[in-house]
């Protein structure tokens, strides 16, 4: 057996069935193997694409997302992908190509240290020197990416390495970890804390995707309202009356007042991200705050915690779940319930009313997934997501261009390609005009494997956010943000890959696009021209705090502007 | 507050690369660090001195555990330790002053290495303050290079017999550090 074929059972035994990849030369080895192999390719038109769709597989599942590359160039637009899934903690799986063991340091052609370069964006990384090596390094390496707090791992193997026979045994999957317990005496304090607040809050992150049912009961239990971050929406539903919302910078009304006033706030499986802290010294000034994480260098890094909690999400929960009772907060709750009712203003037409549209023809089944700006913002802000798994975005990088190839990989991972086990799941994605342009050339890869992705693209004609900070903070002096003069017509650049198109620029046209849009038998793209110079709010201007958040557009409430006559 | 540790760390390719470009990438001040084989086959050790309130002490040391390579780090705040550092010195010498310096080294109890007609070099071991005192005493007679190994560590095994020397839990300085995560080893 040749260390390739050794790499490819490798990662059947773990169950692998997908590879999002683009050959080269480094790593032909590995494709030549391939070609008998019953795990699928996905052959996308460039290796970012391959590593946001490995995102968007191990979000929407849970499990291992897996993406190859080449040696040199191949490697190294894998980069951003892996930083960005180091920052969404996924479990992502990247094999490279590299240049032969002979000529590894020799600035050889395509060479380029990926071990190197990858070393601060992964959680770890492997150089694999010898065939004998491969299938336990793999084996090592998938281990590392699902426990604990999940993450990045890549994989270099050197092309002479990839050839070489070997006669080492397939490693079979490591038994998984036991869950990481929470230590009974501070559970018992964080009981005590909780038993004695007047005004609680718990904040849910993306850590906690694999805890809802315990997130609920914990807050049925408890009559406690819930936050959810960007990253753990879908955690707790929606169409719950406890819930609030998402908090921070584009956060509810309801959320941000409720941290900057609660006395106890219990953190859970989030990190204390700036754009959801705002200024921590600001930051839930008057709580003493419970932060329950797996990833313990969590603790106490942005924000002190009172009693650090080191468990797993769930086991903790559950804990805490058993010894605490009701507690009556009505007054609290008198509060709450009016900043729930304060909703910002928006135009009735514009990129708002265009994705409130969409998302009011989805369910709380279909997958959403979002590219970064204010689409981002304001998919986050009015779709209602009921379950975790349910939405995917570029949480902590904000990388452009992740929703297209993010959308397709999660897609891939529901089966919705080859008439799988999707069960009418749909998956939609979001994306601007400019985040789309980033990535844009996976609409080939959803043509070529028909894979049907409902894309849509919110045309406000520039790079929004920037435009709505410039607008804000640079006097309106809008430097390289216009795309208007030079973007595509969508539909047409949607006809060229052979993918049916649509477009609309007013809601009774949206709505009859949205219909026609969503019962294509594959992919299809959609774009909406909405007004240009539309702002995100609720808003916490970077560097203030969660109560200096600004509810509503002031140009808005002024001037009515973007009000259609 | 200065904040001396012990890093375990797997003896794999670039384990040091990893662990200090989290060092740069984080923004921790390092004031010296040094690194060795172990009595354990395929386990290094690291001494480094960090100048950090505790806080960052303590995430200097839990960023630290998250590499894949890095077994355990101990903070020696928390106990009594012994730590030593080495040097060695070069200085001018001549007639003149021959006597004398030798004199000063032989307080410091400093090692006469290498004897030259015109240079002495000097082995010096022991804690900060005498490597820095003994620097001090040989610069006027003209220094003309010194190389200091950077501290290393040990805790110490006494914390055991005298139990108001260990600030919190019991010690366990009589175990190997590694005892409680031979596992993950």
């Amino acid at each position: 057996m040749t260390g390739s074929e050794a790499l490819l059972k490798t990662l059947e035994a773990h169950g692998v069935k997908h590879i999002f990849g683009h050959p080269g030369g480094a790593i032909m080895p590995v494709y030549d193997a391939l070609y008998d192999s019953p795990i699928q390719h996905i052959l996308v038109r460039h290796e970012q694409g391959g590593g946001h769709a490995a995102e968007g597989y191990a979000r929407a599942t849970g499990g291992l997302g897996v993406c190859m590359a080449t040696s040199g160039p191949g490697a190294t637009n894998l980069v951003t992908a892996l930083a960005d899934a180091m920052l969404d903690s996924l479990p992502i799986l990247a094999i490279t190509g590299n240049v032969p063991s002979p000529l590894l340091g020799t600035d050889a052609f395509q060479e380029a240290d990926i071990t190197g370069i990858t070393m601060p964006i992964t959680k770890h990384n492997f150089l694999v020197r010898n065939a004998d090596d491969i299938s336990k390094t793999v084996a090592k390496a998938i281990q590392i990416a699902l426990e604990g707090r999940p993450g990045p791992v890549l994989v270099d193997i050197p092309k002479d390495v990839q050839q070489a026979q070997t006669n080492a045994p397939i490693t079979q999957p490591h038994a998984k970890a036991p869950r990481l317990e929470p230590n009974p005496e501070t559970i018992a304090k964080a009981v005590a804390l909780i038993q004695s607040a007047k005004q609680p809050v718990l904040v849910v992150g993306g850590g906690a995707c694999d805890a809802a049912p315990q997130i609920l009961e914990f807050a049925k239990k408890t009559g406690m309202p819930v936050i959810t971050t960007l990253m753990g929406l879908g955690n707790y539903p929606a169409s719950d009356k406890q819930w609030l919302g998402m908090p921070g910078m584009h956060g509810s009304v309801a959320s941000n007042r409720a941290i900057s006033q609660c006395d106890v706030l219990i953190g859970v499986g989030m990190r204390f991200d700036d754009r959801v802290t705002g200024k921590t010294s600001r930051f839930a000034k008057n709580a003493q705050i419970i932060h329950i994480d797996i990833d313990t260098a969590e603790h106490n890094k942005l924000i002190p915690a009172f009693i650090p909690i080191h468990s797993d999400s769930a086991a903790a929960l559950e804990a805490l779940t058993k010894q605490v009772s009701y507690l009556d907060t009505p007054e609290w709750w008198l509060k709450l319930e009016d900043w729930q009712a304060r909703q910002p203003k928006r135009p009735s037409w514009g990129a708002a009313e265009a994705i409130k549209m969409i998302s009011s023809k989805l369910n709380g089944n279909d997958i959403v997934v979002a590219d970064v700006g204010q689409h981002q913002m304001l998919t986050a802000q009015l779709h209602p997501f009921e379950q975790p798994r349910k939405w995917s975005n570029s949480g902590g990088a904000g990388t452009m261009g992740f929703c297209l190839p993010a959308a397709m990989g999660a897609a891939v991972a529901i089966g919705a390609h080859d008439g799988g086990d999707a069960k009418g799941v749909r998956v939609v994605g979001i994306a601007g005009d400019g985040s789309s342009q980033m990535t844009i050339q996976e609409l080939a890869t959803l043509r070529k494997y028909d894979i049907p992705v409902k894309f849509a693209i919110i045309n406000n004609g520039y790079l929004g956010m920037v435009r709505q900070w410039q607008e804000m903070f640079h006097s309106r002096r809008y430097s390289e943000v216009y795309l208007e003069d030079s973007n595509p017509d969508f539909p047409i650049l949607a006809s060229a890959y052979r993918i049916p198109g649509f477009a609309a620029d007013n809601q009774a046209d949206l709505e009859k696009a949205i219909e026609m849009w969503l019962s294509v038998d594959g992919p299809a793209v959609l774009e909406v021209r909405v007004p240009q110079e539309a702002n995100v709010f609720p808003m916490v201007p970077a560097g203030k705090g969660l109560d200096e958040m600004l509810d509503d557009d002031p140009k808005f409430l002024e001037t009515k502007a973007l009000v259609p006559a | 507050m200065k904040h001396i540790f012990s890093a375990f760390l797997r003896d794999e390719p670039r384990v040091l690369t990893r662990v200090t470009s989290l060092f740069a990438r984080r923004g921790y001040n390092i004031d010296s660090l040094s690194v060795g084989a172990t009595e354990q086959r395929g386990i290094s050790r690291m001494t480094f001195i960090a100048e950090a309130p505790d806080y960052m002490a303590d995430q200097i040391q839990r960023q630290l555990e998250k590499l894949e390579d890095v077994l355990k780090v101990v903070n020696h705040a928390h106990e009594k330790f012994v730590d030593r550092e080495l040097v060695l010195l070069k200085v001018h010498v001549n007639p003149q002053t021959r006597l004398e310096i030798r004199m000063i080294a032989e307080d410091f109890r400093a090692r006469n290495v290498d004897v030259g007609s015109k240079s002495y070099v000097f082995e010096v071991t022991g804690d900060e303050g005498k490597i820095t005192a003994f620097i001090e005493q040989m610069r006027p007679f003209g220094i003309i290079e010194t190389m200091r190994t950077g501290r290393v560590a040990l805790s110490r095994g006494s914390n055991v017999d005298i139990s108001s020397q260990v600030y919190e839990g019991s010690s366990n300085a009589l175990e190997h550090p590694l005892a409680d995560i031979s596992a993950k080893a």
